[in-house]
């Protein structure tokens, strides 16, 4: 089965079992999100890609395509809205980005540009989350993870090794790792594994390689994310 | 736990990853905590990856991954627990036993925290200790207790009377004042097809009592008429909504009715088996369950060939949780039976489709479940001439807060706030009444004619009387700390923003608050109603967002305390104008602040 539906008022077309925001992106047409990924399941959490389906507030990653659904995205109400999410997610943890090697390259930076966010809006919460650099190639800087669960989907199934998975419930949700030690360097992680390039923050980084290509010169800076898709930076 | 005993664990629950939860349950009991080594020995006995063992056993309130001692109490820290003293009672028990609140007494011995509402709001105040209820919670009471706990008597050497949860039906109908013989409602159900009795369902006009009103038929008639061989019925005990304890009252009073209700269901839609997932904080209702379960069994009317029904083979579970009010949200309640975090589903697919294992499954409340007897026995019809056009039947109100007489009513659906107010014996002049808990309506003294059913006032059972003596704004925060410590922080705006709104609501009651903390809030409050992934964050923000529109004044308050107020108010120059006109409706405010 085959269909169109509209994204702010123009037809996208799309097939079968597909998600507004599938069906969006293979149009060439950007919805802000973090944690879907054209590889795995879609999740939801990260809430950013929410739209507006005949008057319901929905995440596009997980709405299935309709015919003929009528999808508002880029207005100011959802943009607004995209920027709540955003500011929360950035006081939720210690963004430094000056100081980040992923800055220029990651998405939660890309986004805030592309909506705008002028400032954090709501108090920092300043949560206490110490560095985990035990394993030799890897490092983890918690400070930054939004928990998108990228990596853990990414170690689970396509590694096949569950590095990563998420402990404690509510705002002291975190990312654990594989080891009664809690150390990264205690489980089965190669530096090879697709876990480790899948974060679209600056948790998981590679040891050895600080800042090799200039800032300024990094994904976003060539192409903001929300540029046509020709253009947009792809990390 | 010695490996030993862990492997007997491991043997006694057939390895199976999912009954992972009622393994960590059984470990939580026997040594006080779940330890390290415990996660990884578990994970080795089950085959999963150890951070999925350690996700779990982080997830649940009643699960302890560090020592919390041998006697572990837990205040319930419900607002009609603190009204009644709880806090004091809190700090007496905490001198009397020499230790911090929250803290593990250097020794080892105990420690004294809080958890969210238990589901005994009707006697406070209330507490669990290592897991086990005690209610009407005293000055002697809590020397008591302190008593036992400096002598080291062990738990089940107590008074038992310590432990009695009272039931105190003050107005019984047609559920509460039944006296159904066991497995009744099963025969009457068995004398039809299940097409027939899909029939009587539709007739009765019987709508789902767990909060959403779901058409009980429409979701029977979906979960039979979806592919496959395998059915289940999972009966939702898991009543976390602070203020509700009416499923309490059901299980003790009347559980031959639910456990024939499911029967019931199971005949319906072709079910092979069935849960009953209940709150870990009703453990003290678990024995009488499995036992009315063994009875059953006994009696033919579970297991194979159900009262001689060649073919009708359909067996139920207990399974207890742990500490977490959203997995009363039927998704997570699923995740959590199949031994996970409690994280709700994204959906579609929906349960009717793809439930428990993946298999079609009905989820359905308590109170569903006993109602669904009564149909079974008298008929849709007879059942759909009480209550309303579009809420037939019953429903039970579990009552507390500022009233004579708090405790469980039986009313037919429509009846109005009035009646039920005046039935309780609520103190006038009534400030506000929350109807349905915090997930649900705040009413002001003008709308107590509103009806108490689908088509007005929507509600999971729960009625909060609030005298003039209460500071709503007190209330509002205790309910904003309750969604901030049961988000299960899937979604970024309930999690983030729950925490958020408890910080800018208490800068409010601790008179620090300023008009930019409103804004802030309100501004929380619209994002967490319009992005979340599940009914726990879309209804979070409620609270806040209905004091702002019908106590303004209270919020105004608030603030007006402030030595430093941030500019003239204009509209606060209007007060005694409003005052003296006796308005306070949105058009004698002068703008937003
Ligand atoms: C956060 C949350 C908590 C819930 N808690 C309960 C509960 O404790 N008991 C219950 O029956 N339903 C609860 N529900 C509703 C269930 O998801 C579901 O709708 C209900 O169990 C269906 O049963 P019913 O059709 O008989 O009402 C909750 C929903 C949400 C979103
Ligand atoms: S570490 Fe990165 S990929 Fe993993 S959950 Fe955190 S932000 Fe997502
Ligand atoms: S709304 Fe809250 S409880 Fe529901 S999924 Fe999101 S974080 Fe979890």
């Amino acid at each position: 089965m085959k269909g169109t539906f509209t994204l702010d008022g123009s037809e996208v077309p799309f097939h079968e079992g597909q998600t507004v925001l599938e069906a969006a992106r293979d149009a060439g047409r950007y919805i802000p999100h973090l944690c879907a990924h054209p590889e795995f399941e879609p999740h939801g959490s990260c809430r950013v890609c929410t739209v507006k389906a005949e008057g319901r507030m929905a995440a596009a990653c997980t709405l299935p395509a309709r015919e003929g659904l009528a999808v508002e995205s880029a207005t100011d109400e959802l943009r607004e809205l995209r920027r709540g999410l955003v500011q929360l997610l950035f006081v939720e943890g210690n963004h430094f980005c000056p100081s980040c090697e992923k800055s220029g390259d990651c998405q939660l930076q890309a986004v805030g540009y592309a909506l705008e966010v002028r400032s954090l809006h709501f108090p920092q919460l300043f949560p206490d989350r110490p560095l985990d650099a035990s394993h030799p190639d890897v490092l983890l800087d918690f400070n930054r993870c939004i928990l998108c669960e990228l990596c853990v989907r990414a170690s689970a199934e396509v590694d096949h090794k569950s590095v990563f998975a998420l402990g404690g419930r509510g705002i002291d949700k975190h990312l654990i790792v594989n080891a009664e030690s809690g150390r990264l360097a205690d489980t089965s992680l190669s530096v090879t594994d697709t876990a480790v390039g899948v974060c679209p923050v600056g948790v998981i980084l590679k040891k050895g390689r600080g800042f090799t290509v200039p800032l300024g010169q990094r994904t976003y800076d060539r192409a903001p994310i929300d540029a046509p898709p020709e253009k947009a930076g792809k990390p | 736990m010695s490996p030993a005993e862990l492997s007997q664990l491991l043997h006694r629950h057939h390895g199976d990853p999912n009954r992972l939860l009622q393994m960590l349950r059984e470990v939580q009991a026997a040594a006080g905590w779940v330890s390290p080594e415990v996660i990884t020995e578990l994970a080795k006995g089950l085959t999963l990856p150890r951070a999925r063992v350690e996700g779990v056993a982080t997830f649940y309130t009643l699960l302890a991954t560090r020592p919390r001692g041998e006697y572990q109490v837990l205040f319930a820290d419900n607002i009609i627990e603190r009204f009644h003293g709880s806090v004091a009672l809190r700090e007496r028990l905490c001198a009397a036993l020499g230790v911090a609140p929250g803290a593990l007494r250097p020794d080892g011995r105990v420690s004294v925290g809080t958890t969210s509402c238990i589901g005994l709001s009707d006697q406070p105040a209330s507490l669990l200790v290592n897991g086990l209820a005690i209610a009407r919670l005293t000055v002697e009471r809590v020397d008591a207790i302190a008593a036992l706990i400096g002598q080291r008597a062990p738990l089940d050497q107590w008074p038992a009377e310590l432990f009695h949860v009272d039931e105190p039906i003050r107005r019984a109908g047609l559920l509460l004042g039944a006296h159904l013989e066991p497995g009744a409602a099963v025969r009457a159900a068995l004398a039809r097809s299940s097409e027939a009795l899909l029939e009587e369902l539709k007739r009765s006009k019987l709508r789902g009592r767990g909060g959403a009103g779901f058409s009980t038929h429409d979701k029977w008639r979906a979960a039979r008429d979806a592919p496959g061989p395998t059915r289940f019925v999972v009966c939702n005990a898991d009543e976390g909504e602070p203020g509700t304890f009416k499923d309490r009252t059901l299980l003790r009073r009347q559980l031959d009715a639910v456990l024939d209700g499911m029967t019931v269901a199971a005949h319906a839609i072709g079910a092979q088996r069935g849960f009953i997932y209940l709150r870990g904080e009703y453990l003290f209702i678990a024995p009488a369950i499995e036992a009315a379960l063994a009875a059953r069994r006994a009696a033919h009317l579970l297991g194979r060939d159900v009262l001689g029904r060649t073919g009708f083979d359909f067996d139920l579970e207990l399974h207890l949780g742990a500490g977490a009010y959203v997995c009363g949200e039927e998704s997570a309640l699923l995740e959590s039976l199949e031994g996970r975090r409690g994280i709700p589903r994204r959906r579609p697919p929906y349960p009717v489709t793809h439930g428990y294992l993946q298999r079609p499954t009905v989820v359905n409340n308590v109170e569903t479940f006993a109602s669904v007897a009564h149909v079974a026995l008298a008929g849709g019809a007879r059942f759909a001439e009480l209550g309303t056009e579009r809420s037939t039947g019953t429903r039970v109100h579990s009552v507390s807060g500022d009233c004579a007489r708090p405790g469980l009513y039986e009313l037919p659906m429509g009846a109005s706030v009035r009646e039920l107010l005046d039935a309780c014996g609520a103190e006038a002049p009534i400030q506000a009444v929350q109807v349905g808990g915090p997930s649900r309506t705040l009413l002001s003294p003008r709308e107590l004619d509103r009806a108490l059913c689908f088509e007005d006032l929507p509600s999971a059972g729960a009625f909060m009387v609030f005298g003039p003596q209460r500071d709503l704004l007190e209330v509002v925060a205790s309910f904003a700390r309750f969604f901030a410590h049961e988000s299960c922080g899937f979604c970024t705006p309930c999690r983030v923003g729950t925490t958020q709104l408890q910080g800018a609501v208490d800068a409010l009651v601790g008179g620090r608050g300023t008009r930019r903390d409103v804004r802030h809030a309100l501004r929380l409050c619209a994002l967490m109603r319009d992005a979340s992934h599940c009914g726990l964050g879309t209804t979070a923000g409620r609270p806040f967002m209905q004091l702002y529109e019908k106590f303004k004044p209270t919020i105004e308050r608030s603030l007006s305390s402030l030595e430093f107020r941030p500019t003239f108010d204009l509209d606060e120059a209007l007060a005694p104008a409003r005052a003296l006109t006796g308005r306070d409706d949105e058009r004698a405010h002068l703008e937003d602040p």
